[in-house]
């Protein structure tokens, strides 16, 4: 290409239009370079404002259990434990879903109405604001988990842990199923064929050779979808009871990181409390990044487009 | 070969695609299951006063969600022109110089803030913008939606231009236009439908954020056109009515959450019109 448009310089010496390429070409690195400095940026601001809370608690604040804003005690535990039990749960109730969609889409039904319907269907689960499904989670879900704990003799809360996990694993569907997809349709059709001229029948030959093949691909998206669910607010913060106290099982009222931040940050004043609700950010984008970050390296190595 | 068995091999493919139908379509249940619930709840709240209306105190009926529906399109509007330029321009970028060492960077950049979970990109906005001018501003809110918006429009621009084939620019070479002209008189065009998919789809998506909001745009009872005051938006009200105690309020909120609801949903149609009548192809 570089030297295409040294021919073109050549053959056109004017210097107007010699400097406007120039300052084109300068034009685009400088826009390139901002997205790279916006990224840094964001870092360092996230780092800068959870100095205070790094330099007083250190380390304490991953395994501190008593978060309390009053005495100035910032320990970030029960929210780690939160976020991770949310997140595993969600993931854990949904991937059946979104692997029989991926399955479902990817080999029985490639083409025809019931599968353009079944995607865009899936399209819009992934359309709905979070919000929305927080909304719908307070007003639904919630007394029907209640009276699930009636029965089972637990403290009806109705909000907590087991509910938020219920309306995220909703939410993240559409990101497995998707990628999911689209590396079950890139299975070569030959290892199938071969499967099945040995006799195996359709179920068996997804399972021994669909499936293994598809494994890496499957394993990013559930990977994406973790992301998504680490890193939900809105529906989380309205269905999970907002405590601080460490969970002590999956019907009990928690809070994850992302819903004590937007629950607490708009109230914090005082500065160690601001910057340990920060340093929370930092932990999210730091433990989000590196999840996408591996999702994403697994599907280029598998070379599918998403 | 015993016949009980491939009997019992053939009942047991039947079931696994059984079992896979149902759990599909199982999935379906609670996504209708939502939307007639916020249908039937929304619809009765919608009338022409719910949308040219603002919001009445508690305990009187009525009202509406003008000033939710204006702070919306103002703070979209900021995200756009913050985003759109720069996205488009980026996407360009990446097309470009495709094996470059920065193009390389800017990518896993713009992957990164992708991944950057919502209620991070508001700790920003409001490091960034509301400590320095001392207070909650439509401004910052825009700032924050911008930065979710960016990295789609950069990723959409970026996979649109890969479809449009070399010979159309060296067509446009061999004529002797400019490098620069046709970039952007040849092949931006010819790209202009993907673009604006791209774009009606991160608007739809920013359109429902409400945690990047909570502590920049955060709020406003009132009608505010101000892009230095804080506004509301649809979200930030369904938010702030909906774990509210009071019925007129919930009320309230369903219809937002009905309007929301539908707004996303033209957006994505409208893109999918525009993929389908615009297409890149050669």
């Amino acid at each position: 290409m570089t030297s295409r448009r040294k021919s073109l310089n050549s053959g056109n010496p004017g210097a107007a239009l010699v400097a406007a390429e120039a300052a084109f070409t300068r034009g685009l690195y400088a826009v390139a370079i901002f997205v790279v400095v916006l990224l840094t940026a964001i870092l360092v601001t996230l780092l800068i404002g959870s100095r205070e809370s790094l330099g007083t608690i250190g380390l304490g604040f991953l395994y501190g259990k008593t978060w309390d804003p009053v005495s100035s005690e910032f320990g970030a535990l029960p929210f780690l434990v939160g976020t991770l039990l949310t997140s595993f749960l969600a993931l854990g109730i949904s991937l059946p879903f979104s692997i029989a969609i991926a399955v479902f889409l990817g080999e029985y039904f490639r083409e025809g109405a019931l599968s353009s319907f079944l995607r865009s269907a899936i399209d819009l689960l992934a359309g709905i604001p979070s919000v929305i499904y927080g909304f719908w989670g307070l007003f639904v879900l919630v007394p029907l988990v209640r009276s699930l704990q009636l029965k089972l003799g637990v403290p009806p809360f109705g909000v907590g842990i087991l509910t938020s996990s219920l309306v995220l694993s909703i939410m993240i569907v559409p990101y497995s199923a998707a990628l999911g997809r689209e590396v079950i349709q890139l299975v070569p059709s030959d290892l199938k064929e071969a499967a099945l001229s040995m006799g195996a029948t359709r179920s068996e030959v997804i399972w021994k050779v669909v499936l293994p093949y598809a494994r890496s691909g499957i394993f990013a998206g559930v990977l994406l979808s973790l992301g998504r669910a680490l890193g939900e607010t809105m529906a989380v913060t309205m269905v999970i009871g907002n405590s601080n106290f460490l969970p002590r099982g999956i019907f009990s009222p928690a809070n994850t990181m992302a819903s004590l931040i937007a629950n607490e940050f708009a109230e914090a004043t005082e500065p160690l409390y601001v910057s340990s609700l920060v340093e929370i950010g930092l932990l999210l984008f730091i433990v989000t990044t590196l999840v996408n970050i591996i999702g994403r390296q697994i599907i280029k190595r598998t070379a599918v487009e998403v | 070969m015993n016949s009980g068995n491939v009997l019992f091999r053939l009942v047991k493919d039947r079931l696994f695609g059984a079992g896979i139908i149902l759990l599909s379509f199982g999935m379906l249940v609670p996504l209708f299951l939502i939307l007639i619930y916020i249908t039937r709840n929304g619809i009765s709240a919608i009338n022409w006063e719910f949308l040219v209306r603002l919001p009445k105190p508690v305990g009187e009926m009525g009202g509406g969600i003008s000033n939710a529906l204006v702070g919306t399109v103002i703070l979209v509007g900021l995200a756009s022109i913050f985003s759109i330029p720069l996205g488009i321009a980026t996407g360009v970028f990446l097309s470009e110089y495709r094996k470059g060492r920065l193009a390389y960077v800017v990518r896993l950049c713009a992957e990164v803030l992708q991944g950057i979970p919502s209620i991070v990109i508001g700790i920003i906005a409001y490091s960034w913008i509301v400590i320095s001018m001392g207070k909650f501003t439509a401004l910052s809110g825009g700032v924050a939606l911008g930065i979710m918006m960016l990295p789609v429009v950069v990723r959409t621009t970026e996979e649109t231009l890969k479809l449009i084939p070399d010979s159309l620019r060296e067509a446009s070479l061999a004529l002797g236009v400019p490098y620069y002209q046709t970039i952007v008189r040849v092949i931006l065009p010819a790209a202009l439908g993907g673009i604006t998919t791209g774009i009606l789809l991160s608007i739809a998506r920013i359109a429902g954020e409400t945690a990047p909001l909570l502590f920049t745009a955060f709020g406003n009872p009132f009608m505010e056109t101000s892009i230095l005051k804080p506004v509301n938006s649809l979200p930030l009200l369904i938010f702030n009515y909906a774990t509210s105690p009071y019925q007129e309020w919930h009320t309230l909120a369903w219809g937002a959450s009905f309007v929301l609801i539908v707004m996303v949903l033209v957006l994505n149609v409208l893109a999918k019109v525009v993929t389908a009548r615009w297409k890149v192809k050669f």
